[in-house]
């Protein structure tokens, strides 16, 4: 199999991949080439959404793409979301709320909460509940993910 | 509606009682925590594991040689490599670390490869040629009795075996397969440390045991082997029996380098034990009133192909077949037998999950046969501290049975009328499939209770060891507690502050450098590892005191913590304990052992458990009566947790544990036709999602528990054992029908013909 050198734009800094398989996905490139270890894999198969990262700001499972095809993209993960040192609100909200136990699906979480509540600054219960069924929680039923998003949302709203 | 009101603002520090959180949290959420598939060393290899695809089958030929020829393939090892001894096992050691001339489950190990990269060690398991002999596998338990496969047959006969009830009821019921589907999947790294021994950072339950076990496979001593946990994504009993780390070691000291194992998803479904499947059978007794006689139950666990801890998984459900309520007769027996099956141990509840779903559909049958509410029917029966259980074991412990039941009836019923105020199809059974007509779904509601054992049993002492250092005002724990999610760091270090008086506490690194800590399982380790940290903190206390006492002449005895400060109760004296452990330490280990317990004899009598907690669920579903589908819309629970010494912490152990308790209700099964496993992924084995989740009311019961070292009782089981029941209770509310096995599956509705009301 051929091997393929290219670069991407992780957390807005461009990095490079030497030597990477065609078939590496970008969960593999981003994980065990670059070092951000921050985006978990638990499936491959895109149904649980530890691996979640944004590309050019859509919301994917990093194990469904092919790290080659997404080079001349933004990518952001967990790593990148933020200001480097500082919890957002989300990251915040997730300790303070007990959403975190084992925290496998943690990074993942993070990330698509942060998208959900930039497109929707007040989200409905079902509209939480539906934009995160695509990240699978086995530690906490989660209620205190709810809670985290409503702490968000509230304290966003007060300000 | 929940006991929290009000949003957790920021309590790092707070002490025994206080909702604090977790230390590791800001590394779990920001993304730098390290899961042991996280960990990486300089010149690592990749190691991979070559499986069975047959589950039973004589090999006729491994020829690994193509395998050695790969370039970057560093070694592969067989059976024949295996230094020490051939097998591993928690009770029995009798699974191979790797199949020699038989396999006996779909998934076996055969071989293992360590390569440069995982594309490597993939395509060295693709060249390696093994050639088998395919049997006809042993796939069907109660025929593995007739043929006298079984790991362990048990009694529990109590009283009088003659005695009928004026009202009898009888059922059959059975429970396919779980898995306990922790996300974070087995991984670890092996660091040969240069003279023939090896360091392992193991995602584990329980470092001692796997070291135990490692140790007599690679014929090293154990003095040999460090083990050190590795970040553990969830655990749930799957990671109490080894894996992959008899493979690692093996790998790391062939290779002479540092190896990395993590398996993927299908190979987790192999890997790892999983709940046992069960059927069961019980006839309960009773009076016209509805108060039990006697007890009738047979159950069969399917162990399939290795003992694991099927004989003890066989003694919680048998010890515990007559569930939270008095029974002075019993009759029962069970059996767990061997199958070419997977091999099933270890998950959350551990026999008794098992055992409920049956006596808690009985108890339903008993209410209609007495003409009694659910209710009703279970606080005539709620068992009291000071009664006999059906092993003669006497019930010592906070047993607010009555109260739990009555608590839980009272809970909010939720407000949403079927398909909601708001009409989202989301609220309906099948969701966005917009299959589900208003009409015919129905609404039920369901009850269970449970009993579940706490700490393991039958004469085993698992104890827990904790040393506490006290220097500069700040506290370091040692243990080799396992944290796989639960938060017992976070417990840990609330004892140290209340104990101490101090603020900062930091957790050493959890290792075998110190003695065991047990497993991480069983509900055990708030008692048992709370029980070492708090002697250990106590005897550091102590000698803080005494002390002060020799520096001031003061009595030790009139000294208190009291804030941050040692004060003196029958002076003035006060000074804070970071002043007064200036350049001064303080050192203690503790060893926390449980009252003994025993073996049960034949007849299943005996103090066979530790102690006990109890927990009662109330479901309420919506069922799309046409198409079988549904929707738990709640679930209210009051639990019996002796004190809450994490609110928050507790919160999140019964939402957690509720989640799974549905998933085993209606969804989650590991399919397995003839011992091979069809559904091996997170796209054919169902999970709950944010969608599937009920919304859930809690009632923490606190009642002390005298003979809890803290007066805590573990509370990350009983979520998971009655929440089963009470669903598929609330699910034969809405339909009329029996639904005797979990998952209850779409068509076990939709095709049980028209007899639905």
């Amino acid at each position: 199999m051929s091997r393929l050198h290219y670069r991407l734009r992780v957390n807005a800094e461009s990095r490079e991949v030497r030597d990477a398989y065609v078939t590496d996905s970008l969960l593999t490139v981003l994980r065990d080439r670059l070092g951000l270890y921050g985006t978990k894999g638990a499936c491959e198969q895109g149904e649980c959404g530890s691996c979640s990262v944004l590309i050019d700001g859509d919301l994917v499972c990093a194990c469904l793409v092919l790290a080659a095809s997404v080079a001349e993209t933004d990518i952001v993960t967990v790593e990148g979301i933020g200001v480097p040192g500082v919890l957002t609100d989300v990251q915040q909200a997730f300790i303070d709320q007990g959403a975190v136990q084992c925290g496998f699906c943690t990074p993942g979480l993070v990330v698509a909460v942060e998208d959900l509540l930039r497109q929707d600054a007040a989200p409905s219960e079902m509209h939480v509940k539906e934009a995160l069924s695509g990240n699978i929680c086995r530690c906490t039923g989660y209620g205190r993910i709810f809670a985290a998003v409503e702490q968000v949302v509230a304290l966003r709203g007060a300000r | 509606m929940t006991t929290l009101d009000a949003p957790v603002q920021r309590n790092l520090r707070g002490r025994l009682g206080d909702s604090v959180t977790r230390p590791d949290g800001r590394a779990k959420v920001d993304g730098s925590f390290a899961f042991a598939s996280d960990l990486h060393a300089d010149a690592m290899l990749w190691g991979k594991t070559l499986r069975s695809p047959h589950p039973f089958a004589r090999i006729v030929r491994l020829d690994v040689g193509a395998a050695w020829k790969i370039p970057g393939v560093a070694c592969v090892i067989t059976a024949d490599d295996v230094p020490g001894k051939a097998t591993y096992g928690l009770i029995e050691s009798d699974q191979p670390v790797f199949a020699r001339d038989i396999v006996r489950y779909h998934g076996e190990p055969i071989c293992a490869v360590a390569a440069t990269d995982t594309e490597t060690a993939r395509r060295a398991l693709a060249a390696i040629v093994v050639e088998y002999e395919v049997l006809d596998p042993l796939t069907d338990a109660r025929e593995a009795i007739e043929r006298g496969s079984i790991f362990k047959h048990q009694r529990v006969v109590r009283g009088d075996q003659n005695v009928q009830g004026e009202v009898q009821v009888e059922g059959t019921y059975e429970l396919g397969m779980q898995d306990q589907a922790f996300l974070g999947l087995e991984a670890a790294l092996a660091l040969p440390d240069g003279e023939g021994g090896v360091e392992l950072h193991v995602a584990t339950q329980w470092l001692h045991e796997d070291r135990k076990q490692i140790a007599a496979c690679l014929a090293l001593a154990e003095d040999r082997i460090h083990l050190v946990l590795g970040g553990v994504g969830g655990a749930f009993g799957a990671r109490e029996d080894i894996s992959l780390q008899v493979h690692a070691c093996m790998l790391a000291l062939r290779a002479g380098r540092p190896v990395k194992m993590q398996y993927a998803r299908d190979e987790s479904f192999h890997g790892h034990v999983h709940r046992h499947p069960a059927q069961i059978w019980m006839r309960h007794h009773a009076t016209r009133d509805g108060r039990l006689v006697r007890v009738e139950a047979s159950y069969v666990f399917d162990g399939g192909a290795y003992a694991s801890t099927s004989s003890a998984v066989l003694v919680n459900g048998v010890t515990q077949a007559q569930g939270p309520y008095g029974c002075d007769n019993a009759t029962v027996e069970g059996w767990a037998v061997r199958t070419n099956n997977p091999p099933c141990g270890a998950m959350r509840g551990f026999g008794v999950v098992q055992g409920c779903f049956a006596h808690e559909g009985q108890m339903d049958k008993l209410a209609a046969a007495c003409g009694l509410d659910p209710i009703e029917l279970r606080l005539r029966n709620a068992m009291k501290t000071g009664d006999v259980m059906i092993t003669g074991q006497v019930m010592r412990n906070v047993a607010p049975v009555e109260r739990l039941l009555r608590e839980c009836a009272a809970l909010p019923m939720p407000s949403e009328p079927v398909g909601g105020h708001d009409a989202n199809v989301l609220r309906l059974p099948g969701g966005v499939g917009l299959t589900a007509d208003l009409s015919r779904v129905r609404r039920g509601v369901g009850y269970a209770a449970s009993i579940k054992n706490l700490m393991y049993s039958d004469g085993f002492d698992d104890y827990s060891t904790a040393r506490c250092v006290l220097a500069d005002g700040r506290a370091t724990l040692k243990f080799a507690t396992s944290e796989v999610g639960q938060g017992f760091v976070t417990i840990a270090g609330q004892i140290a502050r209340s104990v101490l008086g101090i603020d900062d506490v930091t957790i050493d690194t959890i290792d075998t450098q110190i003695g065991s800590s047990g497993s991480t399982s069983a509900s055990r380790q708030t008692w048992m590892s709370g029980g070492a940290v708090h002697a250990a903190c106590v005897a550091v206390r102590a000698a803080l005191f005494a002390a002060v006492a020799a520096d001031t002449g003061l009595v030790a005895e009139d000294l208190v913590i009291d804030g941050d400060a040692v004060i003196d109760t029958m002076g003035s004296y006060r000074v804070s304990v970071a002043e007064i452990t200036r350049a001064r330490r303080f050192d203690a280990t503790a060893e926390y052992h449980h009252p003994p317990t025993v073996e049960l004899d034949e007849n299943g009598q005996g103090n066979v458990h530790t102690a006990f907690a109890f927990a009662v669920h109330r479901a309420v579903v919506d069922v799309d009566i046409d198409l079988g589908t549904v929707r738990v819309v709640q679930i209210a629970t009051a639990q019996d947790i002796g004190v809450a010494l994490n609110p928050l912490s507790v919160i999140g152990q019964i939402e957690g544990g509720i989640a799974q308790g549905l998933g085993l209700a209606v969804m989650e099964e590991i399919v397995v036709e003839r011992g091979v496993v069809r559904n091996a992924s997170f796209t054919d084995y169902l999970l709950p999602t944010t969608l599937d989740t009920p919304d859930v009311v809690i009632a923490l019961i606190e009642e002390r528990e005298p003979l809890a070292p803290l007066g805590a009782k573990g509370v990350g089981e009983s979520p998971t054992v009655s929440s089963t029941p009470a669903i598929v209770a609330a699910m034969r509310a809405a339909t009329g029908l029996d639904l005797a096995r979990v998952p209850v599956r779409p068509a076990d509705i939709a095709l049980a013909g028209f007899s639905v009301r």
